[in-house]
């Protein structure tokens, strides 16, 4: 069976693998990639070659992809124009539009569409907040202590909610909900990558939270896998094991300038109007209690694992961006 | 030290698990290669952050001297501890300070060779340093979902199901087990079909006699309590170094939850009785410890 596949958020870099891997794919007949802004061109660092996906550009925050989904004969549909951090010029109300409205929107057209068999959506196991009164190792079931109350986390927790919705109302839909742990790789830039490469860490006094990444070449291929066969459910993507923030400051090579955290808070905040690092309340909340997943429900529903651990994956990273521990390589 | 008529199981510290290649370099090329692998980040710790290099060689290393020297630790009937396999200890609890837990670990450790999973109030997860150092020490939340993760990957858990109300109690309470909450350790000892070890400790309740408390500093710093005893807050910083009691440390015979259907985890009735058991148990044995220890500082009293 071919397939004609939607890929939304294709102008940023997971995006653009995704879609350029389902172009590469015999099986599947077209990709429509859609975004907000066009994607970079491929001479600039971060561009990916999208192969014969077509690019659509349309706001998601508008019925225009109901359009799309209509005249394309869309049968999947992957969701993964999630922005995780406001970009300087817009700020938080039009991440937030972009994130919640824009799901609504392109669940709505899903949901009127008569050809979508399959939908993909891409959220983050921020979802579970950062809390020391959490369990350590979450599973799909748990119902959070502390809820995300802000940013990122709180419209992925919002957009779940919709999918879910959206999952009692077409059930003949096989919806996948994907929480990824923070994405870490060569092509990954996101506040957690920027924070690492800083030349001083600073970090919460007292506090060294357990920290789970996923290699984007393993999300890449969850993405792939989840849009070519039928696997409903949520699903935690991390990779295996945890590292601790002052381990992984160790194998970069950087301080840590451990601060008090009001004064941490405080700092976030100078920080973050002067538009620098993104140190939102729950990047801080994560810097103190961390957060880690089990993913063994992933594993055992597609019977693949992700190929780096969390410390390869980071140790990836740090190698494309020429970082190395004290005292030399590694 | 075994005591005399009991077959105590005396296993020498160099059995306990260790980093060390049996026929590893020099002790100098050794501790360089540690200071390596510390500073270039290159360890594991598990998905609870336990950090088993830094427990065994600079924790407890930090601790020993006091568990050998000053409270003079010995432990008995260690048998009851299974050698391998998930198994949940529980404990009384007393001290002001939870001291009676890294004596604990230090015991298993050291003794049995296995490290102790300690189920801690999530208070202990919100102060500053405490948090990571507990959890690098191998300890986590009291919560069904850790307990239960751990039991079933084969770990030897504790808890202290008195909580706070028995570390916190008045020096006058001392050795008399308080309530044991919902017991909640039961009932993920239940799920997943692994025996309870009840263990006394005599020893703890002496090192900070409370005698009473300052509940407006404590509320002010969100503390469950802030303790008098007769030398804090009197002598300052002096008043915190805790009394040289001598203490014992006993293990019970284990009571099998494996007859059991994980499903009746969920029977209240059961769960209460089986806790009430433990709880009588530990108490009984407490009492006949205490006898046998004697006077709480040899040879002054």
């Amino acid at each position: 069976m071919t397939h004609t596949v939607l890929v939304t958020g294709v102008s940023r870099h997971i995006g653009a693998r995704v879609a350029s891997v389902l172009a590469a794919d015999p099986d599947v007949s077209r990709v429509i990639g859609v975004d907000t802004v066009p994607p970079p061109s491929l001479t600039r660092a971060g561009g990916v070659s999208l192969g014969r996906t077509e690019f659509v550009r349309v706001d998601l925050r508008s019925p225009d992809i109901a359009e799309v989904i209509a005249v394309a004969d869309i049968d999947t549909v992957v969701h993964m124009s999630l922005v995780s951090a406001p970009s300087r010029g817009t700020g938080r109300a039009v991440m937030k539009e972009h994130n919640v409205i824009g799901t609504m929107q392109l669940l709505g057209a899903c949901q009127r569409s008569a050809t979508v068999r399959r939908v993909v959506v891409r959220s983050t196991t921020a979802v579970y907040g950062s809390s020391p009164r959490n369990p350590a190792v979450l599973t799909e079931d748990m119902e959070p202590h502390d809820g995300p109350v802000h940013g990122y986390a709180k419209d992925a927790a919002e957009v779940e909610g919709y999918v879910r919705g959206f999952a009692r109302r077409r059930p003949d839909v096989a919806v996948s909900l994907l929480r990824f742990a923070n994405f870490m790789g060569p092509g990954v830039d996101s506040p957690l990558t920027r924070y690492f490469t800083q030349p001083v860490l600073s970090t919460v006094f007292g506090f060294d939270p357990r920290l789970q990444f996923v290699h984007e070449d393993d999300a890449v291929e969850v993405f792939r896998r989840m849009a070519k066969e039928d696997h409903p459910g949520t699903f935690n993507v991390a990779g295996a094991g945890v590292l601790l923030l002052s381990q992984c400051a160790r194998r970069a090579g950087r301080p840590s300038l451990p601060l008090f955290s009001p004064v941490f808070h405080a700092l976030g905040d100078v920080v973050r109007r002067a538009g620098l690092v993104d140190y939102s309340p729950e990047q801080v909340r994560l810097m103190s209690h961390g957060r880690a997943v089990d993913s063994s429900r992933l594993e055992s529903e597609l019977g693949w694992k992700p190929k780096f651990t969390t410390g390869a994956a980071f140790d990836d990273f740090l190698r494309s961006r020429g970082l190395h521990p004290f005292g030399g390589a590694r | 030290m075994s005591v005399p008529g009991h077959e105590a199981r005396v296993i020498p510290i160099s059995a306990a698990p260790s980093y060390d290649e049996p026929d590893g370099p020099e002790p100098m090329a050794k501790a360089l290669a540690f200071l390596r692998r510390r500073i270039s980040g290159d360890y594991e710790v598990d998905e609870f952050g336990y950090d088993a290099e830094l427990t065994d060689k600079v924790l407890l290393e930090l601790i020993r001297p006091i568990y050998h020297h000053w409270f003079r630790v010995e432990t008995s009937e260690l048998k009851h501890v299974p050698e391998e396999g998930g198994a949940l200890i529980a404990a009384n609890h007393s001290g002001t300070l939870p001291v009676d837990a890294l004596m604990m670990q230090v015991a298993l450790h050291d003794e049995v060779g296995r490290p102790l999973r300690l189920l801690g109030a999530d208070l202990v997860y919100q102060l500053p340093v405490l948090a990571h150092l507990a959890r690098k020490s191998g300890h986590t939340l009291a919560c069904p979902e850790d307990a239960d993760r751990l039991l079933r990957k084969g770990e030897l858990v504790g808890v202290f199901p008195e909580g706070f109300k028995g570390v916190g109690k008045p020096f006058s309470e001392r050795y008399r087990l308080q309530r044991f909450g919902r017991g909640g350790f039961v009932a993920s000892a239940i799920r997943a079909g692994v025996p309870i070890v009840p263990a006394a400790i005599v020893g703890a309740e002496e090192i900070y006699p409370k005698i009473g408390e300052l509940p407006f500093l404590a509320r002010l710093l969100g503390l469950p309590y802030v303790p008098i005893t007769p030398f804090f807050p009197l002598l300052g910083p002096l008043g915190l170094v805790p009394l040289p009691s001598k203490w014992l440390i006993e293990f019970g015979e284990p009571i099998r939850t494996d007859g059991y259907d994980p499903s009746d985890a969920d029977d209240p009735m059961l769960v209460f009785n089986l806790t009430d058991h433990v709880r009588e148990v530990i108490q009984q044995m407490l009492s006949e410890l205490r006898l046998r220890r004697g006077h709480a500082f040899p040879p002054f009293l």
